[in-house]
């Protein structure tokens, strides 16, 4: 299968994902639970996202309301040996947009 | 094939089921290598990317 | 560790991703492939009313996108108000147009509203090539709605081409023209669909040009859009951006103009009918509860594919294409890229394979072994008698075998018109 994340943020001249940061689901995107996780459509790209995972979908709805995306990690129960995956997942819906960082106020 | 389809005719049509077998990570056919753990959680596409639309 | 995509849509997404919905099989054109072998309206068609309220289920579905089509969709009246009230209700637009009504004000419209997009059918890269697909006059009312949308600012409508023998040898052309009007250029794959079933053998792409277009696709990368209509020539080495398996009936299915379900737009025909939105569950009963989906969405057998060591990469194929060209679905796509589906057709002389369920098409141009451009004989006319109890083989028909023109009774049709046949 091909996947299409031409800018994951872990390859080489792209900066790792800050989890100490605030961040926030596009509000172009539209979120639809699924029994493996999600589907994330953003009317403005036309790109889909497949969450694998239910703790995933958690951890990107709660971002909002997160003071970062560790602790909202943390809050969905992401273990520490689990949370480079996620940070590697998370920015790969950062790269096409899917969750933006939050203004800081 | 009989012309009259009724629901249990149109399974004929449909190989018979099997149970899943093989290395559920199939192998990367992507060009550029891609991290493991990422692709594990996430998958993206186009929309455009599903087959039987227009 | 996660199962690939392709497993996890085995246990059957709650509703489509996207679908393509085919608005009316009237059509100003009679291009000689057509899908969904339209021409005439079909008196049956759904109506404001009820393709609303198929639109207020899309939209508790939370179906992403609509593809909206045809026929040529823009030829109905109530046209523009369906694609507002989707917009509005969450459901994005694409529709597919051969461009007769896209005039410069109906281009500026387009561009300033969100969530639309247009898809611009072209079949060659010249009047000549173009022309001689999809009739006199086609392609310069295509290349004017192109013009009038790159004048009126929008960016990245899409030209959709179907590959065909004839047009192989302009792929950089048509890529010229996709830039030159700020268009995002689509290639799609020839199905023995619809009328497709009577041109496929003379227009489908040689093997050899089967590989100089994947290696094209290859080098222009996600600059190409493909619809994901490609993924048998993963078999070739790389697979091309896209989910790469058969979606029908699994993530994206196809409504026609009169209700009915199907596993997707190149599989119009009865064992691939899932039910109709009429019914009383709606759309949402049949794509959840529909016997056909089911089968479709549990895991397949490879059957003869299982031993190649392709098939992880093609999974045998397109259906619709096995299907129209009476090969059996466990086995290899015609156009497989080892060569098994050349052999496996040579290999069973005289079959008849089924042919299309339904024919819209304008009566100088009917359906028939003697192709649309035949226009000689009799004009077909469909008696309005049922089918004989015993149904019969389906097998390839002449069209004036009243039988040719209608669909049999099925025990769980929810149509309340099954059997019913007015004449057209």
């Amino acid at each position: 299968m091909s996947t299409e994340a031409p800018a994951s943020g872990v390859r080489a001249g792209f900066e790792p994902f800050n989890l100490d940061r605030p961040w926030q689901l596009h509000p172009q995107v539209s979120v639809r639970p699924e029994r493996f996780g999600a589907l994330l459509y953003h009317f403005g790209t036309r790109r889909l996202s497949f969450l694998k995972s239910p703790a995933l979908l958690t951890v990107v709805r709660s971002l909002g309301e997160a003071p970062s995306a560790r602790q909202a990690c943390q809050t969905a129960g992401v273990t520490e040996a689990e949370l480079p995956a996620y940070a590697a997942a998370l920015q790969t819906l950062a790269s096409s947009q899917m969750i933006t960082p939050q203004v800081s106020s | 094939m009989s012309e009259r389809v009724g629901t249990a005719e149109v399974m004929d049509i449909i190989p018979e089921t099997a149970e899943v077998t093989g290395d559920p990570s199939a192998a990367p056919r992507s060009a550029e290598p891609e991290l493991a753990t990422a692709d594990l959680l996430v998958e993206e596409v186009s929309i455009d990317g599903m087959c039987g639309v227009y | 560790m996660t199962l690939p995509l392709v497993e996890q849509f085995g246990y059957g997404l709650d509703a489509p991703i996207c679908l393509t919905w085919e608005l009316t099989y009237a059509c100003n054109l009679s291009c000689v492939h057509c899908l969904s072998s339209s021409g005439r309206r079909d008196p049956r068609e759904l109506s404001t009313a009820e393709c609303r309220a198929v639109i207020d289920e899309l939209e508790r579905m939370q179906v992403f996108y609509v593809n909206i089509g045809g026929g040529e969709p823009t030829v109905r009246s109530d046209f523009w108000e369906l694609v507002d009230y989707a917009t509005a209700h969450h459901v994005g637009v694409k529709f597919s147009t051969n461009g007769v009504k896209i005039t410069q004000e109906v281009a500026r419209r387009l561009a300033a509203s969100d969530y639309v997009d247009v898809q611009i059918s072209l079949d060659g890269a010249t009047a000549d090539v173009n022309d001689a697909v999809r009739g006199a006059g086609s392609y310069a009312t295509a290349l004017r709605a192109m013009r009038h949308l790159a004048e009126a600012g929008f960016r990245g409508f899409k030209i959709s081409v179907v590959m065909t023998r004839q047009n192989v040898g302009q792929l950089d052309d048509f890529k010229a023209i996709a830039d030159r009007f700020g268009a995002q250029l689509r290639l799609t794959r020839l199905r023995p669909s619809g009328r497709g079933a009577d041109v496929w053998d003379e227009l489908h792409p040689t093997a050899a040009q089967q590989r100089q277009l994947y290696d094209w696709l290859v080098s222009r990368g996600e600059q190409v859009l493909t619809g994901d209509s490609f993924f048998h020539l993963a078999a070739y080495g790389d697979a091309l951006p896209g989910l790469n398996l058969c979606g029908a009936g699994r993530v994206v299915c196809l409504i026609d103009p009169v209700g009915d379900v199907y596993a997707c737009p190149f599989a119009i025909h009865d064992s691939f009918l899932a039910g109709n939105v009429r019914g009383p569950g709606g759309f949402a009963s049949v794509w959840r509860d529909s016997e056909l989906f089911a089968g479709l969405r549990r895991p397949q057998a490879g059957g003869a594919c299982q031993s190649c060591s392709a098939y992880d990469s093609c999974r045998g194929g397109c259906m619709a294409a096995k299907f129209f060209t009476g090969l059996p679905l466990d086995g290899p796509d015609p156009e497989c890229v080892k060569g098994h589906g050349e052999r496996a057709l040579a290999a069973a002389p005289g079959a008849l394979a089924p042919r299309p369920s339904g024919d819209h098409s304008h009566r100088s141009r009917p359906l028939g072994p003697a192709g649309p451009a035949a226009a000689a004989g009799p004009v077909p006319v469909s008696i309005g008698a049922r089918p004989p109890a015993d149904g019969g083989p389906v097998a390839a028909r002449r069209p004036s075998d009243p039988r040719a023109a209608q669909r049999p009774d099925r025990g769980c049709d929810e149509s309340p018109l099954a059997g019913f046949r007015p004449l057209t």
